[in-house]
């Protein structure tokens, strides 16, 4: 019966997805591998969990005979998948060391434009949670301490500037080749604007001391 | 300025996706900066996010391409970028099944392993083993034992964690790393508590002495980590559950003292486990219900959902534990999480009393569109286990499932639907007109095929004995000519159950009938033909045999059978007795009221158990030419379950003889068994043809010896024996570590148990789905009858029970029911006899002070009959 299945193990996440508002996969690992191997499995069962949880926020559901815990922030959702039989709780602390741990990393704006462009602090984020499907870290400062990932506004902001230089690129490159140097120059201008920003920071933080 | 970007941001669309447009070959043109000098971090860390980023959203890579993007990646180590290097881990995890010649970064991983940068050495040891395999494994052993020791936690959770993985892969090789695992268990840090936690039991779960140990020195010392704390429960109630420990054993006691835990994680799992224990007491329940119901009120959702979930399975084994919950039940039927809600409502239906029943269901049916098929399966289950609860609740009930059944749902939900409906038909007669009222309704719009071919199946058994068979030829005839062949097909089979029960619709079946010879369909046109033809013949004993109780054979049987026939040809006619019998399915009360798994499980058509066994045994050449396989009974044990050797038989039937399977497996890891062999001494006129021996018995490896019996040919009524059974084998002690056996060994014997061969070893089971008919049929030319008083026996379901184990038979028309307060029953008994003579049995009952039973059995042949009688005598 269904208790023979609560086997002693550390594998412990079926599953782990971030989707966006209309349901489209911005991050999805999946551990077990005889669960929707395809990929049009799993994107079939993110649409359904999609469709049957985000329109109330309830937390948990179960779905295609798993716990689905999840969360939602703003346009994004969060979702952790484990057994049936699995402990609800322990799904939970994971959810929320991913979201806290995320929270910290994009300074609070939980949000998919700012996820998108610190994506690889993203998948840093989930691979010191999870790993293999075992929970590695629940402590979501630790994990923040362990990525050390010195994102933010000012990088993403780099990103923003650097995408749209290679954005141009890439839409017009047959007709207006931009030199490999002005892209340098744009750079060197950025980490120049960084520099600054960076100083004023330091300034504010020691004013706030002082104070 | 910061302010000026994001609006320029707003202006390309906030849900702009800078991954959106990601072409593969443009993503893999620009890693090719990957090779430029120097290293340019910021566009090489984004070129790396974009390709994990298309990984991950599924975008197929080639291996040439891969491995290219691969090598150009590797340059990318020289770099001393965090942030870089950790995506460069990344990579080679993502790629390590995609990409030729992933190893070619071992040094480099080593390298970060063993360095001095703490960032990289845990995310290099979990990329370094997923691209290792066992030879390398053993190379980078030493690094391995050293990182799972180390004092910085992240570096030995990751060689934990990393090890758990490649158990899988090289066992023997982590089994050397225990003592290291050990070290670490003793860590401050809570995460390396855990996963050497983990690592431990999966080393060692074989071992039960050695898990024990485990266990009553990490409950002594106390643990700081709530992970292993839930680990350390689910250990110690799996020990529980396999040693059958009485609750006073101190791991009950163990899990217990873990409801009063500071974290709510450990206090769940502790409740879950105990509601989890088989035979559990209501007393030793009580606190974890206890702790439960506080769950009930938290704030939490998941909190809530998981204690209702849980109670609900208590709910099912011990309801009366509930009942004290039931106040915060009827708080939770109003949540606005239904999952919570659909829960509480079922468990309060179980635990609740009848008067409540038609609250509860009106409550459910107003949200029961809102919630998933998931729960709507587990509301039919709980309103089934209610119909048998309280049968008198049954029109309420019929009510709510037929609404249901009309509502939109995925086909799990329709066939527990359908099930239920069934089941209840079957409980209570009274409620089979509406039952099946509902269910014709139901199938008139039907998308699901197998649910449609199952009612008309149902209709066709049960509908020809109701008071006005005609209203269901309408329904079934409907489907003749609206629906898809395999339906039209068997509406086309229900019609003849009609014509061939009712004379005076008879003529009717036979002209639409006439019509559906006309179909467009091969096999409906022929179903339609062949049973045109039976009908027409009237005879009822032609009608038993080829309308209501179809063939008994087993299918895959049936194709080899065939098969060999076509093989070797022959004037002999193909003689269907020679095909083993389908073993009559065991229909049994389904339990399963939780949410459980049901949609991934495989719908294939498995082999039969006795398929299987035929298939071992032909493949023995000792035992060609024994014909067909008849009957394989259920394994009897031969040993008590905790000695040295552990043996249980299995007796297989063949038409004149009977081969004992004999699953030894040697318990003691010091020995090593060769030349097994179970003697055996017949008390009868049975004859012990020969031994198949079992070559070599290594410890804890099941092996099969065999016995090959021939049955007595001059008194074919001798069908029971006892035989005294004795294992003999020679012994060769090995090395309990090693394995490695001593050159020479002894003889030596152990006493089994004796083993029985009865009268149900010669019968196999059939279910003939109308008795009468098949009674009919088979005729009175061998029919004998007897009486017999069974003082011993007091209740009529007990002479039942006893009729039924003892002669191996399957009891039909559900006659093995005794309907309570009666003072005589029939009971229906149909088998084939070895060598495939139909058996029936016909058993009246009276219960005055023991019971009279007239028995009256009719085969095909004499023998049987007798043998039958006799062995009842």
């Amino acid at each position: 019966m269904d208790s023979a299945a609560l086997e002693p193990s550390l594998y412990t996440v079926k599953a782990i997805f971030i989707l966006d508002n209309d349901g489209n996969r911005l991050l999805a690992k999946y551990y077990d591998t005889g669960l929707y191997p395809s990929m049009k499995e799993q994107r079939s069962f993110e649409k359904n969990v999609f469709n049957k949880t985000h329109k109330a926020d309830n937390e948990i559901a179960f779905l295609e005979g798993m716990t689905i815990v999840y969360k939602s922030s703003i346009d994004i959702f969060f979702y952790v998948v484990g057994s049936a039989q699995e402990n609800e709780l322990m799904l939970m602390a994971v959810l929320n060391c991913l979201f806290d741990s995320l929270s910290q990393i994009l300074r609070k704006n939980v949000e998919r434009r700012c996820l998108l462009d610190n994506m690889d602090g993203v998948f840093l984020v989930v691979d010191e949670i999870i790993d293999g499907g075992v929970i590695l870290e629940s402590d979501p400062q630790q994990v923040v301490e362990k990525v050390n990932y010195r994102a933010g506004s000012e990088q993403a902001f780099g990103f923003v500037l650097l995408d749209y230089i290679t954005g141009n690129m890439e839409g017009q490159a047959d007709e207006n080749p931009l030199s490999e140097q002005s892209v340098a120059q744009h750079i060197t201008e950025k980490l120049a604007l960084t520099t600054t920003v960076l100083q004023s920071a330091k300034e504010q933080i020691k004013w706030s001391i002082l104070k | 300025m910061i302010k000026k970007f994001d609006k320029k941001d707003e202006e390309s669309g906030s849900g702009s996706n800078p991954f959106q447009h990601l072409e593969k070959s443009a993503v893999l043109q620009e890693a090719r900066i990957f090779n430029e000098t120097p290293i340019n971090p910021r566009r090489c860390l984004h070129i790396l996010t974009k390709i994990i980023y298309l990984l991950n959203q599924g975008e197929h890579f080639g291996t040439t391409e891969a491995t290219e993007a691969f090598f150009a990646m590797t340059r990318l180590f020289q770099s001393n970028d965090q942030t870089l290097r950790r995506m460069c881990y990344l990579t080679i995890k993502e790629m390590a099944n995609i990409s030729e010649d992933v190893i070619i970064v071992t040094s480099s991983l080593t390298k970060d392993m063993t360095g001095k940068e703490d960032v990289y050495r845990g995310p290099a040891i979990r990329a370094l083993c997923r691209i290792t395999d066992t030879t390398m494994l053993q190379a980078i052993e030493r690094y391995m034992k050293q990182a799972i020791v180390d004092k910085v936690p992240s570096v030995s959770s990751s060689a934990l964690v990393s090890s758990l993985h490649m158990v899988k892969m090289s066992y023997d090789v982590v089994k050397r790393w225990v003592n290291e695992a050990q070290e670490a268990a003793s860590s401050d840090n809570i995460m390396v508590q855990y996963h050497a936690l983990g690592l431990l039991y999966h080393l060692r779960k074989n071992d039960r002495l050695a898990v024990t140990k485990m266990l009553n020195k990490f409950t002594k010392s106390g643990l700081k980590s709530p992970f292993a704390y839930c680990m350390l429960i689910r250990i110690a109630s799996k020990l529980l559950e396999e040693t059958e420990g009485g609750h006073d054993s101190p791991l009950f006691d163990f899990i217990e003292s873990c409801l009063r835990n500071k974290h709510e994680m450990v206090v769940y799992e502790a409740a879950s486990a105990i509601v989890h224990m088989p035979n559990c007491t209501a007393r030793e329940l009580a606190p974890a219900v206890s702790v439960l119901q506080l769950f009930c009120s938290s704030p939490k959702a998941a909190l809530r959902y998981a204690a209702v979930r849980t109670l609900n399975k208590v709910a099912m084994k011990h309801p009366s534990a509930v009942t004290a919950c039931n106040l915060d039940l009827e708080n939770l039927i109003t949540d606005s999480n239904r999952s919570i809600a659909t829960l509480a409502i079922t468990t309060l239906l179980k635990t609740g009393s009848e008067s409540s029943v038609d609250r509860l269901m009106k409550q459910i049916s107003s949200f029961v569109s809102e919630i998933s098929d998931e729960f709507k399966v587990v509301v039919v289950q709980a309103i089934s286990a209610l119909c048998q609860k309280y049968p008198r609740k049954h029109s309420v009930m019929m009510n709510f499932l037929s609404n249901m059944l009309r509502d939109d749902g995925g086909f799990e939900y329709k066939r527990a639907i359908v099930d239920c409906i069934i089941s209840i038909i079957e409980e209570n007669p009274e409620s089979k007109e509406t039952g099946l009222a509902h269910l014709c309704e139901f199938i008139e719009d039907c998308e699901h095929t197998v649910l449609a071919t199952k009612i008309l199946h149902l209709l066709g058994k049960e509908g020809p004995r109701t008071p006005s068979p005609s209203k269901y030829i309408r329904f079934i005839f409907n489907r003749v000519v609206l629906e898809s062949e395999a339906v039209r097909a068997a509406a086309v089979s229900a019609l003849a159950k009609f014509g061939a029960q009712n004379d005076d619709l008879l003529p009717s079946v036979l002209v639409l009938m006439q019509r559906c010879m006309m179909d467009s369909d091969d096999e409906v046109r022929d179903r339609a033909t062949f049973y045109m033809n039976v009908l027409q013949q009237k005879q009822k004993a032609l009608n038993a045999a080829y309308i209501f109780n179809g063939l008994s054979v087993s299918v895959p049987g049936l194709e080899k059978s065939l098969h060999q026939y076509t093989l070797e040809p022959s004037e002999k006619p193909f003689d269907m007795k020679t095909v083993p019998l389908a073993t009559a399915v065991i229909t049994e009360q389904k339990t399963e009221i939780a949410p459980v798994a049901t949609s991934k499980l495989p719908e294939k058509l498995a082999p039969s158990r006795q398929d299987i066994y035929q298939e071992q045994l032909a493949a023995i050449p000792e035992f060609q030419g024994l014909g067909p396989l008849f009957k394989s009974s259920e394994p009897v044990q031969l040993t008590e379950a905790e000695t040295e050797y552990v043996v249980r038989c299995i007796k297989h039937t063949f038409s004149n003889h009977m081969v004992f399977q004999f699953d030894c497996t040697n318990t003691l890891n010091d020995q090593l068994l060769q030349k097994v062999v179970v003697q055996m001494e017949p008390s009868e006129a049975y004859e012990v043809a020969r031994y198949v021996p079992a070559p070599s018995l290594p410890y804890s490896q099941p092996g099969s010896c065999y016995s090959l019996v021939r049955l007595p040919d001059d008194d074919p009524t001798a069908v029971s024996c006892t035989f005294s059974c004795t294992m003999k084998y020679l012994v060769r002690d090995c090395d309990p570590n090693t394995g490695e056996p001593d050159d020479d060994g002894y003889d030596d014997e152990y006493v089994l148990e004796d083993l029985e061969v009865t009268v149900a070893d010669h019968i196999q089971k059939v279910l003939k789905p109308n008795f009468g008919a098949a009674w009919e049929e088979v005729g009175d030319e061998f029919e004998k009858e007897e009486t017999f008083a069974l003082s011993s026996v007091r209740t009529l379901e007990e002479a039942v029970s006893n009729i039924v184990s003892f002669l191996g038979m399957q009891p039909c028309e559900r006659s093995d029911k005794v309907p309570e307060n009666k003072n005589s029953h029939v009971l229906f008994l149909a088998g084939v006899f070895r060598g495939g003579h139909d058996v029936l049995l016909r058993a009246r009952l009276a219960l005055a002070d023991g019971v009279t039973m007239q028995v009256t059995v009719r085969s095909s042949e004499e023998t049987a009959v007798d043998v039958i009688l006799a062995s009842v005598g």
